[in-house]
């Protein structure tokens, strides 16, 4: 038997979702709304396509030679591909079946829905930590933070490989003393192998107007050079690897 | 000359010393010399060096002549002396520096003229920078010595004449040197001139029991010509100092010898495509054997390459400002095929083959020579990262496959001009540009009109006359218009070809092959994802014609959820295989010129502009003018799924129906190829790997982003090196003109969400 989802769109990327030249499948359906969202158009569930797994599985199946030789492999992500947990599970279950490196991007929000067999199918798990000042996650995503940082405890229990990814927006997720803080947090679990900080961009402002909705962060300016230099410094002086 | 370091070697008495392997001795064979006496190296960059003062001192020269040369269009030329190899008095940059001498006239940059490929060229060149043309040259060249550009219109039908004028068939070479033959200049290092004397003389002899057909007399006369131009190489090099009668003793005389014999072919001829061959690892063993003397230090190997790479950088031709606009810039496709795996299975790098990259470090970035990677996954990990990191560095560096190169042409393969597999000394082609594939298809729908001028030019036909075009009808169209278009065409090339061999013959490159040589007929096709794509939105889309008052189709309507070129979708990549596929066939039903064998290419260079500028709207929903995609590429901004998904279905194009090459052109942001700096090299090899095991053929990789090229519009000045990539070939992104530089920005950039 195989599952359905729903699925905004699949892409081939390199470097940036997970190790080597992936195929990056991309979830519909959010239960976040963070202000600096470049993927609007990933937020609701019915907007997605209606797709079986093995449709899925047969597309992938035609990249694997190129996957495996280019030392990738596949990434769910989103919208939040633990939204639609079977249907994430069946896939990296699948890929997993057939040697494929497994990554899940996710902002941990919805950690308790993911089994622990499904990570046990997950090589990597890109996990998003937006902020780690409670009040400010909440006004950026309009949701919780705390079940994030019990996820990443939970990863770190099983023994699943993580890279942490935080996007630098000024004004927003620049505060020092909130860096150091999740600093400290990521450099006490055992599993993070690397910090992604992701300067904030303004690319997907266009879906914002496509889809006729204001973009919140339009007159937030992106970080300098010297800004997302002290943030990765940060994350170095815990011992962290931060690029 | 002299030998540059304080030992004294006597070069000339034993050039061959210590070096191994029987059979090159008794017979003219470079690459078994190759094989029994190189190095392979399967380390890393570390131990290269930088640019020494000299070499510094020499390119600076030379490099304070390209603003002038940019800004008038050409430096200087000589107008009152037709090229030959010797017409020219011997030129130098830097007489006490220069390690590598000689110039095509006698100064840097000032051009030749080489009237033999036409007149009109020559004179038209001269003319829009601001030459008067020598009356001399005027009256000798237009009244007692016939051109091929004469010879051509001569025997032109008017069919040929038409299809040519409407840019269905274009680019041909019937009025400059059509180039793309590469001389073994690698012969003149390892045996002098009066070996290769003897071998072309025995030849000759071997002819003189033929019966004299006319097949025979011309091979009789064309090996006298070789002879001659051998001994005119011998006088030139004299004019240097150098005595290339006799093998090359030392490493810089390899280097010297053979630049010199590459120098008597551009002397020459104007050739399209003057590439140089697959020299990298032939000169390592002379290097390495002056390294492992004491004779030489790595600074002063590399110094050496440094030296060569400036003297192919400065090639120049005279050219028409209309010529320089079709394939953007001054081009010379001065091609060194690099790397590649021996069919021992040892990879043929060596330490020159790194040399040879690093001088897009000592010299910075530059479109010339046109270095070519032949690329296996099986190469060595240290060579394939440093290629990465020059690409990601300088975006100068073109890949092909050497794992489909290997079987069919050998490992001593090299590239002519950009994506032509030529055994070296063995393989010539004759070159002949491409045919529009996307007008022959509104030729189809039109009943052989023209949809821009309602000419008729190929022969009437019933013109498609529903409201909504039909894909069945029009693929029965399509494919009786592309019969006529391949009958026209490769009768075409066999005039071309016959009056290049007899008024423009190259002498020189062809005493620098074997006796008798095999020959291709290099068609080619422009506009595949167009045509691909326009069947493909008459196939699973649909598609409302547009018709003028006089019935001409002129626009489309179209609507519906098509799948395009470009995005590993069987259902559009198998109409572009199966027009490759079919059009081969097509071509390979007419007989040619001296029985070449039938290829063809899917390459534009960047003639793609001018291609679509003169093709109306089509069924894809292009507008008219709009650029195609060049070479083999899937449609600007179509593909979308990713680099990776665009380039695997290029590769499902099969090499074996389009032998002369298929070319892929992508560009990538920095971040697309990896969030983290460290990674991106290896992140380039992986995917080089994947596309070479996937069948893809070529790849040129640009890692560039949109605001630096803007940037370079915007302020020209301060980019006068930034190289880019464009189908099978760099040039020098400030030169391109207005037009072009929009379509490169415009094209795909593959780069992170």
């Amino acid at each position: 038997m195989t599952t359905t989802g729903r699925t905004h769109s699949w892409d081939l990327s390199t470097g940036v979702d997970g190790p080597g030249t992936r195929f990056v499948l991309f979830l519909s359906g959010c239960p976040l709304r963070c202000l600096y969202c470049a993927n609007p158009d990933t937020w609701h569930m019915r907007d997605g396509r209606q797709v079986t797994a093995d449709e899925v599985m047969a597309e992938i199946a035609t990249y694997r030679p190129f996957l495996e030789t280019a030392g990738g492999g596949v990434t769910v992500t989103g919208g939040e591909p633990l939204l639609q947990p079977a249907f994430t599970a069946e896939i990296l279950h699948r890929c997993r079946e057939l040697g494929l490196h497994t990554a899940l991007d996710t902002s941990g929000f919805l950690g308790a829905r993911a089994t622990d067999a499904m990570l046990a199918d997950t090589s990597l798990v890109l996990l998003d930590i937006k902020s780690f000042d409670i009040a400010t996650y909440r006004r950026l995503t309009g949701g919780a933070l705390s079940p994030t940082l019990g996820f990443a405890t939970r990863l770190d229990r099983l023994g699943v490989p993580v890279r942490i990814r935080y996007v630098l927006v000024p004004g927003w997720t620049d505060d020092e003393a909130a860096v150091d803080g999740l600093a400290a947090f990521a450099a006490g679990l055992g599993n993070v192998e690397a910090v992604d900080i992701l300067p904030f961009h303004k690319l997907g402002a266009p879906k914002y107007e496509a889809l006729g909705l204001p973009f919140p962060l339009r007159d937030t300016p992106v970080p300098d050079a010297a800004l997302v230099e002290r943030v990765r410094r940060q994350f170095r002086d815990r011992g962290l690897t931060a690029v | 000359m002299t030998v540059t370091s304080g030992f004294r070697v006597d070069a000339a008495a034993d050039p061959w010393r210590a070096l191994r392997g029987q059979r090159w001795r008794d017979q003219v064979d470079v690459r078994d010399f190759i094989q029994a006496n190189y190095t392979p190296y399967e380390g890393d960059s570390a131990f290269l060096t930088g640019p020494t003062a000299r070499t510094a001192a020499v390119w600076s020269k030379v490099a304070a002549l390209f603003p002038e040369e940019r800004r008038r269009g050409i430096l200087d030329v000589d107008a009152a002396t037709p090229s030959t190899i010797t017409s020219h008095k011997p030129g130098w940059i830097d007489r006490d520096r220069e390690l590598i001498v000689g110039l095509q006239t006698d100064a840097p940059l000032k051009r030749a003229i080489m009237p033999g490929g036409g007149l009109r060229m020559v004179e038209n060149g001269l003319r829009a920078y601001g030459y008067e043309p020598d009356p001399f040259v005027t009256r000798v060249f237009g009244t007692y010595r016939k051109t091929h550009n004469d010879g051509v219109f001569d025997a032109y039908t008017p069919e040929m004449r038409r299809a040519r004028k409407a840019g269905v068939i274009t680019g041909l070479p019937d009025a400059y040197g059509r180039g793309r033959i590469i001389g073994d200049y690698r012969r003149v290092a390892l045996y002098g001139t009066a070996r290769l004397t003897e071998a072309k003389r025995a030849e000759r002899a071997r002819l003189d029991e033929a019966p004299s057909t006319a097949d025979v007399i011309r091979d009789r006369e064309e090996l006298a010509e070789q002879i001659r131009a051998l001994g005119e190489l011998t006088e030139m090099a004299a004019t240097y100092g150098c005595d290339v009668t006799r093998p090359a003793g030392t490493a810089r005389e390899a280097v010297q010898w053979l630049y010199l014999g590459y120098l008597a072919a551009v002397k020459e001829q104007n050739g399209a495509a003057m590439s140089l061959g697959r020299t990298s690892t032939f000169l390592d063993v002379y290097l390495q054997r002056d390294l492992d003397a004491g004779l030489l230090d790595e600074s002063g190997a590399q110094e050496l390459i440094d030296d060569f790479v400036i003297k192919l950088r400065i090639v120049r031709f005279l050219r028409t400002p209309e010529y320089d606009a079709l394939f953007s810039g001054d081009p010379t496709w001065v091609t060194e095929s690099i790397g590649g795996i021996g069919e021992d299975g040892r990879p043929l790098v060596t330490r020159t083959s790194f040399r040879f990259l690093q001088t897009l470090y000592n010299l910075g970035p530059a479109p010339e020579p046109n270095l070519t990677v032949l690329w296996s996954p099986r190469l060595p990990d240290g060579f394939k990262r440093f290629c990465a990191q020059v690409s990601i560095d300088t975006s100068s560096i073109q890949y092909e496959s050497d794992e489909l190169m290997r079987p069919r042409t050998g490992d001593d393969t090299a590239i002519a001009c950009c994506v032509s597999a030529m055994a070296v000394g063995e393989q010539m082609q004759f070159f002949g540009a491409r045919v529009n594939l996307a007008k022959a298809l509104l030729y189809a729908i039109n009943g052989g009109r023209d949809e821009m001028t309602g000419d008729q030019i190929a022969p009437a036909a019933p013109p498609l006359t529903g409201d909504y075009l039909n894909y069945e009808e029009l693929s029965a169209a399509y494919d009786r218009t592309l019969d006529w278009l391949a009958a026209t065409y490769v009768n075409a090339l066999n005039v071309i070809h016959f009056m290049h061999d007899k008024y423009a013959y190259e002498r020189l490159e062809m005493a620098l092959h074997d006796y008798p040589v095999h020959r291709f007929m290099a068609c080619g096709i422009a506009g595949l994802s167009v045509a691909a794509d326009s069947l493909s939105a008459v196939k699973y889309g649909r598609v409302k014609v547009i018709r003028d008052a006089t019935g001409l189709a002129v626009d489309y309507e179209t609507d519906g959820d098509w799948p395009a070129y470009g995005n590993n979708d069987d259902r559009a990549d198998a109409i572009a295989t199966g027009l490759v596929d079919s059009f081969m066939a097509k071509i390979a039903r007419h007989p040619t010129y001296r029985n070449a064998e039938h290829t063809q290419s899917v390459l534009t260079i960047t003639s793609n502009v001018v291609y679509g500028k003169h093709t109306g709207n089509t069924p894809d929903g292009r507008r008219a003018g709009q650029p195609f995609a060049p070479g083999a590429n899937p449609m600007n901004g179509r593909d979308r799924h990713g680099m990776a998904a665009s380039a695997l279905s290029v590769a499902k194009i099969p090499y074996d129906r389009a032998r002369d090459g298929i070319s892929l052109t992508s560009t990538i942001t920095p971040e697309g190829l990896g969030h983290d700096p460290a990674v991106r090299a290896g992140n380039l090899v992986g995917i080089l790997d994947a596309y070479t095991a996937a069948g893809g053929f070529h790849l040129n990789v640009n890692v560039l982003d949109r605001a630096t090229l803007e940037d370079a519009m915007a302020h020209p000045e301060t980019y006068p090196d930034l190289t880019i990539r464009v189908s099978g070939y760099a040039v020098n992104f400030v030169r391109l003109t207005r037009e072009q530089q929009l379509d490169v920005i415009s094209r795909t950039f593959h780069g992170s969400r």
